[in-house]
Order: C-alpha cells, then sequence, then structure tokens
C-alpha cells in the first residue's frame, strides 16, 4: 500500500502584526501572519520543507520530486529541478510542477501515490509552497500567509496510510491571476462561499465518507482549506465536527492563508500529534475540491525531530512596520541610483552548479580536510585535484566565527550580515547570515544553512546558500 | 644567483596631487599633476623618461567603460613610443608600480624611469566603490562583500580573541582615527583636514558594525608619481635622493578566510611580505631600525592588525603597545603614518602605495610641509600596501632610506 514515509514543514520566521495593516488601513485585526524574508520565495521555502522531510532519509533514495505552488517564481524554467539540486536529489529522477491551483498540492500528492502505487517510483517527494502576495488594503492582505509542507510518498515502514480519496473538477472563478498580474483578482465574496466553497467542499466530502462507508465522529481531526476563519468554522459546522476535539487549527491567528500548501501544512500539524490508529480527514478546495482519509500507522513514531509545524512556530521574528513588508514583497519602487547593478552569469552558475545549488564541498583525500567551495588543489596541503573528492555540507550545523553587521551595501533589508561559519568536520563557510535579530548576533552562536535567493541580477533569479541562527 | 633590490635604486623626484574629492579634475588632470611635480622635483623633462609603469585598479572604466592599457598615460602626458605598462592589483597597485620600475633599473634595461599611481572615483554618482565583486567573481558567491564588511569582521574576531568588549575594542580603534585625523588635519594635501575627537568617532554612525563613519577611510581622487633611476647615477638629478632598501610582495595563497585554521586576527601576505623585505634590508627588529612606518589603513582595524603583522608590536598587545603608549605619534617610539594615512590623507586606490612612499621620501629631506608633523632624523621608513581582504590579500612593502 502506498502512503506516506515521512513529513516536514516550513514557516519563515518573520510575522506581521495585523495590528501593524490597522494601523496602515485603519480597522482592527488580530493575531499576525507569517511573512517570507526578502530572500526567500516558493522554491527556497520548499528546500526548507523538504530538508525537514528528508531528515534521517537517504537522498538518493528519491526517485521523483513533485513540486506544487501557485507562485512559481519562474513563469518559464522548472522549478522542481532547482529544488531537487538544492535537496542533492539524484540526477536520474523525474521532476514536476504542480500548479495554478490552490488544489496543486493535493493534485500532486495523488500523482505521487499512483506512481509508487504503480510501481514506477519507489520514493516521491511531494513538496508544496506558496508565497502569495496579495494586494495592499485588500481584503486579502491580512489573510496571506507562507509557508511549505513536503511529504514522502512510498511503499515500506508507512506512518499514515492514504485510505481512500475523492476529487471534483470543477471550472469554477472565484479568485484568479492573468499571466501578467502578480496581484490576485477576486469576485465578491458573498457569491464565491455560497457558490463555490461551501457547496463543492461539502459535495467532495460527503462523496468521499459514502464511499468510505464513514462518518463524521470516525475522524480524531480534520485538516481542511478554508479561505478565512469564518468560513473554517463555518463548514467544521457544516461538516459536524466537534470544534474543540476534531479541528486542526488552520493557524489563522499566526499563519494565514497559505495557499496551496494551506491544507497539506495543515495535516503536518496534525500528524505530529497522532498516534498510530488515528484518522485525519483531509480536506482541500481550489478548481473543485478534494477530500482524503489519512490513516496514521506504525511508521508515525519513527519521523521523528521535524521541526513541522510546531517547531517552526516557536521562531519568530515581528516585521517592525509595514514599510519593511512591502520592501520585502517588492510593493514599492525606490530611487533609482548609478550604483553598479549586480550582475551573474548563467555560464558559470551552470559551471558551478554543484557547489551553488548542491552546496557541495570538497573533502582532500590526502590531508582528510574539508574546504568550500571547492578548489583547483587542496589549500591545505597542496595536493592536486585528483585528491579532491566532492561531499555534500548542506545538513551540517556550525558555529559563528566572526562577523560584520554592513549598513551600506544595497540589500534588501541592511544591515548586510557577513559571517564566518565554522561547520561541524572542520570546513568553513563565508556566507550571509539570513532570519537574524540583529540584537542578538554572538561569536559561537549555532548556525545552519538555508537556501535563498541572493539577488535578481539581469532578470534571473539567483539562488544561493546563507547561514542563519539554527532554529533549536 | 638572486642578488637582492638593496641599494641598487634610488628615488630622485616625487610628486603627490592633493587628494580629496577633486571635482575639478579627471583622471588625466591627475596624472599630469602628479607626474609635472616629480619631474620638477627630480628635474628632468617627461621625454628623458624612458619606461613606464602606471598603476590604476579601474583607470577611466568607472567612467568611461571599456579597458585601460598604458596609452591612457602616454596619450596624456604625450610619451613618444616609451614603454607604458598599466598594471593593477587592486588597493595594493602603487606597490606594485614601484616594484615594475625599480626591477626594469637593476636590469640595467633602462636609466630613468616612471612609476604611476592613480585613481579617480568621484564622477561615478555615490559614495563607496564600484560593486566589483558582482558579475566579476563569481555570480553569488561572496557577492555583496564589501570592503568595510570584510574588514569588519576582522574587528569582530580581534575583540573575540583578546576577550574584548566591543566598547574596549572600539575605543582602541577610537584612538587611532583621532591620530589619524589629527595628521590629516596638519598635512596641506590631505582629503579629511579636520580633527576629532574620540567621542565622536565612538557616536559615529555605523557603516559596518563594529565600524563606525569615522573608522574608515573615504573614497580619494589623487595621483602620486615617482622618478627613479639606478643608484650610481642619482647624484646626478639630486643630493638627497633615497633608496630602496627591500621590496616584498606577497600573493596569499587565498581563500585564507575559508581555512578553518584562518582566524582574521593577522595578515598573512603581510607577515609574508614583511619577511622578505626585512630580509633584503637586514632589518632585524623593525620597532628599533624603522623610524616611521606608513602602512595600509583603510580602516582603523587595518591598521592595528597591520601593525602587529608587521612585527611593529607583538600579537594581541597593540593596546599596550602601541596606543597606551603613544607609540605611534610622530615623536613617539614606532611612528606610524603622520601623513594621517589612508585614513585622512586619503585612499585613491591605485595610488596609495606610490603615495605612502612619498610621505618617506618627502620626511627623510625634512620637507613635511607643516613643521608640527616634521619628524627628525628620518633615515628608514617602510610602506605597506594591500589589495584584497582579510584572508586573502597582495600585499607590498617597500623599505626605502637615505643611502
Amino acid at each position: 500500500m502506498a502512503g506516506i514515509v515521512s513529513y516536514g514543514a516550513y514557516i519563515p520566521i518573520y510575522r506581521l502584526s495585523r495590528a501593524i495593516l490597522g494601523q496602515v488601513w485603519g480597522g482592527g485585526g488580530k493575531g499576525e501572519k507569517a511573512i517570507a524574508n526578502w530572500d526567500e520565495d516558493s522554491i527556497t521555502m520548499a528546500v526548507e520543507a523538504g530538508t525537514d522531510c528528508l531528515k534521517g532519509i537517504e537522498r538518493k533514495s528519491v526517485d521523483a520530486l513533485y513540486f506544487a505552488t501557485t507562485t512559481p517564481p519562474f513563469k518559464e524554467k522548472q522549478s522542481a529541478s532547482i529544488i531537487a539540486a538544492a535537496l542533492d536529489l539524484r540526477e536520474d529522477i523525474i521532476a514536476a510542477d504542480f500548479t495554478n491551483s490552490l488544489r496543486s498540492g493535493t493534485i500532486a500528492l495523488r500523482a505521487a501515490l499512483d506512481a509508487v502505487k504503480a510501481g514506477s517510483s519507489k520514493k516521491v517527494l511531494v513538496i508544496v509552497a506558496d508565497c502569495r502576495v496579495p494586494a495592499p488594503n485588500s481584503a486579502l492582505e491580512p489573510l496571506f500567509g507562507d509557508g511549505a509542507a513536503a511529504f514522502l510518498i512510498g511503499q515500506d515502514g508507512l506512518a499514515a496510510e492514504i485510505e481512500g480519496s475523492y476529487y471534483l473538477t470543477s471550472e469554477f472563478i472565484d479568485i484568479w491571476r492573468l499571466e501578467y498580474d502578480m496581484l490576485p483578482r477576486t469576485w465578491e465574496e458573498r457569491f464565491t462561499l455560497d457558490e463555490g466553497y461551501e457547496p463543492h467542499m461539502k459535495k467532495a466530502v460527503a462523496a468521499l465518507l459514502k464511499a468510505q462507508n464513514t462518518a463524521a465522529k470516525d475522524f480524531s481531526k480534520a485538516a481542511f482549506y478554508a479561505p478565512n476563519a469564518r468560513a473554517h468554522e463555518a463548514m467544521a459546522r457544516t461538516l459536524r465536527l466537534d470544534a474543540k476535539t476534531q479541528v486542526q487549527n488552520p493557524l489563522f491567528d499566526s499563519v494565514g492563508n497559505t495557499g496551496a500548501a494551506f491544507a497539506l501544512m495543515t495535516l503536518v500539524g496534525a500528524l505530529e500529534e497522532a498516534k498510530a490508529g488515528d484518522r485525519i480527514l483531509v480536506a482541500s478546495y481550489g478548481d473543485g475540491a478534494d477530500a482524503h482519509i489519512v490513516r496514521v500507522a506504525e511508521g508515525i513514531s519513527k519521523v521523528k525531530d521535524r521541526r513541522g509545524i510546531k517547531k517552526n512556530l516557536q521562531f519568530k521574528l515581528m516585521l517592525e512596520n509595514y514599510g519593511k513588508y512591502v520592501t520585502f514583497r517588492n510593493l514599492i519602487k525606490f530611487e533609482e541610483t548609478p550604483m553598479t547593478r549586480p550582475r551573474t552569469s548563467l555560464t558559470a552558475m551552470w559551471r558551478d552548479r554543484n557547489w551553488v545549488y548542491r552546496c557541495h564541498g570538497h573533502k582532500c583525500q590526502q590531508c582528510g580536510k574539508t574546504q568550500f567551495p571547492p578548489q583547483k588543489r587542496c589549500m591545505y596541503c597542496q595536493a592536486d585535484d585528483k585528491f579532491l573528492q566532492e561531499v555534500p555540507l548542506s545538513d551540517r550545523k556550525g558555529v559563528l566565527f566572526t562577523y560584520s553587521m554592513d549598513e551600506r551595501t544595497a540589500v534588501v533589508d541592511p544591515p548586510n550580515v557577513l559571517a564566518a561559519v565554522n561547520l561541524d568536520g572542520g570546513v568553513r563557510i563565508f556566507s550571509q547570515m539570513t532570519d537574524r535579530d540583529v540584537n542578538n548576533i554572538k561569536v559561537g552562536m549555532p548556525m545552519e544553512l538555508t537556501f535563498r535567493r541572493i539577488h535578481d541580477a539581469l532578470g534571473v533569479h539567483n539562488y544561493f546558500w546563507k547561514c542563519r541562527p539554527v532554529r533549536e | 644567483m638572486a642578488e637582492g633590490i638593496k641599494d641598487k635604486v634610488a628615488i630622485v623626484g616625487m610628486g603627490c596631487t592633493r587628494f580629496g574629492e577633486r571635482w575639478d579634475a579627471d583622471i588625466k588632470d591627475l596624472i599630469a599633476e602628479a607626474t609635472y611635480e616629480a619631474c620638477a622635483d627630480a628635474g628632468v623633462e617627461i621625454k628623458d623618461i624612458q619606461a613606464i609603469w602606471l598603476g590604476t585598479q579601474w583607470g577611466s572604466q568607472v567612467v568611461e567603460g571599456g579597458v585601460v592599457t598604458g596609452t591612457l598615460l602616454s596619450s596624456t602626458l604625450q610619451t613618444q613610443y616609451v614603454p607604458v605598462t598599466r598594471v593593477e592589483n587592486a588597493c595594493g597597485t602603487g606597490a606594485e608600480s614601484l616594484r615594475g620600475a625599480t626591477y626594469a633599473l637593476a636590469a640595467k634595461a633602462n636609466d630613468l624611469v616612471l612609476a604611476v599611481g592613480v585613481e579617480k572615483l568621484k564622477d561615478m554618482g555615490f559614495g563607496g566603490l564600484p560593486s566589483v565583486w558582482i558579475g566579476r567573481w563569481e555570480p553569488v558567491y561572496g557577492a555583496f562583500g564589501t570592503g568595510p564588511g570584510r574588514y569588519a569582521m576582522a574587528a569582530t574576531a580581534y575583540f573575540a580573541k583578546y576577550g574584548l568588549t566591543p566598547e574596549q575594542g572600539k575605543r582602541i580603534l577610537a584612538d587611532i582615527s583621532v591620530k589619524s585625523h589629527y595628521y590629516g588635519a596638519r598635512n596641506p594635501k590631505a582629503h579629511l583636514r579636520r580633527e576629532v575627537t574620540v567621542e565622536q568617532v565612538l557616536n559615529a554612525p555605523m557603516i559596518a558594525w563594529p565600524l563606525g563613519l569615522f573608522d574608515c577611510c573615504g573614497v580619494t581622487d589623487g595621483a602620486s608619481a615617482a622618478i627613479l633611476c639606478r643608484t650610481e647615477d642619482a647624484k646626478k638629478y639630486r643630493k638627497d635622493y633615497v633608496t630602496i632598501k627591500g621590496f616584498g610582495i606577497a600573493a596569499s595563497p587565498g581563500w585564507g578566510k575559508e581555512r578553518i585554521d584562518y582566524d582574521f586576527t593577522y595578515w598573512d601576505a603581510t607577515e609574508a611580505a614583511a619577511q622578505m623585505a626585512y630580509r633584503e634590508a637586514g632589518i632585524k627588529n623593525p620597532r628599533q631600525d624603522l623610524d616611521m612606518v606608513e602602512l595600509h589603513d583603510c580602516f582603523s582595524i587595518a591598521e592595528l592588525i597591520a601593525s602587529e603583522s608587521l612585527f611593529l608590536c607583538d600579537k594581541g598587545k597593540f593596546k599596550e603597545q602601541m596606543g597606551d603608549k603613544r607609540a605611534y605619534y610622530h615623536d613617539g617610539e614606532m611612528p606610524v603614518n603622520v601623513s594621517g594615512g589612508l585614513k585622512s590623507f586619503g585612499h585613491p586606490v591605485g595610488a596609495s602605495g606610490c603615495r605612502e612612499v612619498h610621505e618617506i621620501y618627502k620626511q627623510i629631506q625634512g620637507k613635511a610641509e607643516e613643521p608640527s608633523r616634521q619628524m627628525k632624523d628620518v633615515k628608514l621608513g617602510l610602506a605597506h600596501n594591500q589589495g584584497g581582504h582579510p584572508g586573502k590579500f597582495i600585499c607590498g612593502v617597500t623599505i626605502v632610506g637615505a643611502p
């Protein structure tokens, strides 16, 4: 039987308090939402969730990567291929992007289950991440948050089985972006809830329960999508779920509506607290709806040390003001200065792909020392390159050796914190520090690596590894 | 068998433009201004010069785009088909231009040569240096690593290694900047000519923590030039010539910042270049033997670490042996940067290495212009010039002295 072998999730460290939106635009609003850092997008968040999911799992065992999002950073050029490289997966895998629908995630999940059942892949990694930018002062602005979830689908040692699913496809239009839009467009909510969300969800869940001969009371938890908290509560009532015991917290107050990632992030939250034998109802919406019965299996006890939802939620930095938020999301135009614009070379990026994307360094077979980036000759014993063997480094933790905070660099969120980090195994990496509280940086603090968007140069998104304080 | 360079070559004329934001001058004006002054000082004419080394990092490409060749100088000075070699080692360019000129004379390829260092940066429309890393270097690795950002990492590391709080560390650095400004204020050709107090330094806006505004040099336009000949011919031009006592130029194997055993509190290339130059010049105890040092202080922390790496004081003992004793003032035990240094005299990238030698040359001749900073009986001085960033420097050490 095909099912979930492992799971992981990611929530960016920044939160925007809805009170700040109230100060800018008027009105109230409680809680906060999770906001991707300026150097994050759906690709980098996918790498984070994927890393979390693959903890303790041989990366070379993954046969396919399905990436789901409504916000692929490239309109033409696959995102999954970049994610696969940053996760250091094999080259002979199938990678695919599932895009454009809020249900991309659950659709990708089905495709993965089918592939495993058919035997064409043994293990498929499904990652869903979204980083939607709502229009300023729109009803969506307080709602939208950013995040990601990942599932490894396989056959052995299952943490959860998918007992049944029901998929419903509909041409209903309620929220959309045209090919040239950055900001979403919407139709009147009274219509989109009454004719869209409510009936479609209800129909999908009802059909599933009927086919599986089961009822709402049989579920320990329900993890389902809703456009907002009120609609979520109403749907729980409609589905006859007990709000206190059966509804997995959809995190509207702390994370927000994470789009395509929403239902599956909520499922990760439910799995974190589940025990073998539990049944979880999962439902997603967008261009129709789908519903699933997830039965928690014995393997759940082996999925440990995930940052998932719970641990990620513990790490947060509050955005100080709205100005920072619009700067992070590129919603504001600044003075053009004659400073040299960043440049890039796709040729060089291709040559250097194993260290730029895969974070490989060199281990010298003569003196045993590891170095980053890869060298022509060992920088310790000068052995020539036939002694230098590539080793992956992105998983290694380290400590901050020294740093500075440069106020004068043209980065989106100064200061630019330059850092020398000593990774486990005696390798030094020079990098920019991200997700940092500038008042709380100390020599010797534990660090880890994270895949980020470095800059957009010559119209290309350029990714590389940065360091950040360990989330532990 | 290599013989070394000691006393084989003499400097018989030097020139230096006023350093600063030279809105009035382009790169050609600066080359001409420094060269004419050097020629007048040596009593020679442009047509007497047989070969030229032109040191500049960006040349005119910052403004004009395109390549920089020796024709930048030959067309400016209308030298007629003599060789002009353009050299570049980032901020260590000036030392390299002098070295080329010196070795051509020692090889007896020429009899009278010119070395010029120049930089024109203030036509760009923004503060700071052009972002050379972005695009020319690896596209993403090292992106946004600025000079202040990289040197500031050394300050943090130095504070951590020697158990200094940021406040204690910044205080040591502030004394250095106060001294730099003290001498800049007393040097008519200097860029920054205003004294500052410790409080001003400590309270200045942050540039790259822990370095504040007054820990950093400005961006300067300027040029410096030297006329050189073999020592046996020097008396034809003047009595008070100086000779080259030793050269050391060392390129760090680089990636020093990526080696886990590099701790950012010493300049490896400086140590190597200094040992080379000391050996050639026969210097056993630099603090005793050298009368003055002009060292590469683009940042206050750069002066501190260079002082230790040139062996002017013991490692980790800068505060006790240099700062507390005011040893680095012109009347102290080990005078450093009595010109104002890169910090206050200014740092037109390609010019600085040559400009440092200009200061020693003038001090030896007793022509420091301002009596308040003229030192007595200067016989031997060291100029230290480096390009790159902590862990990956190319460093030039030039020792000059009275014959």
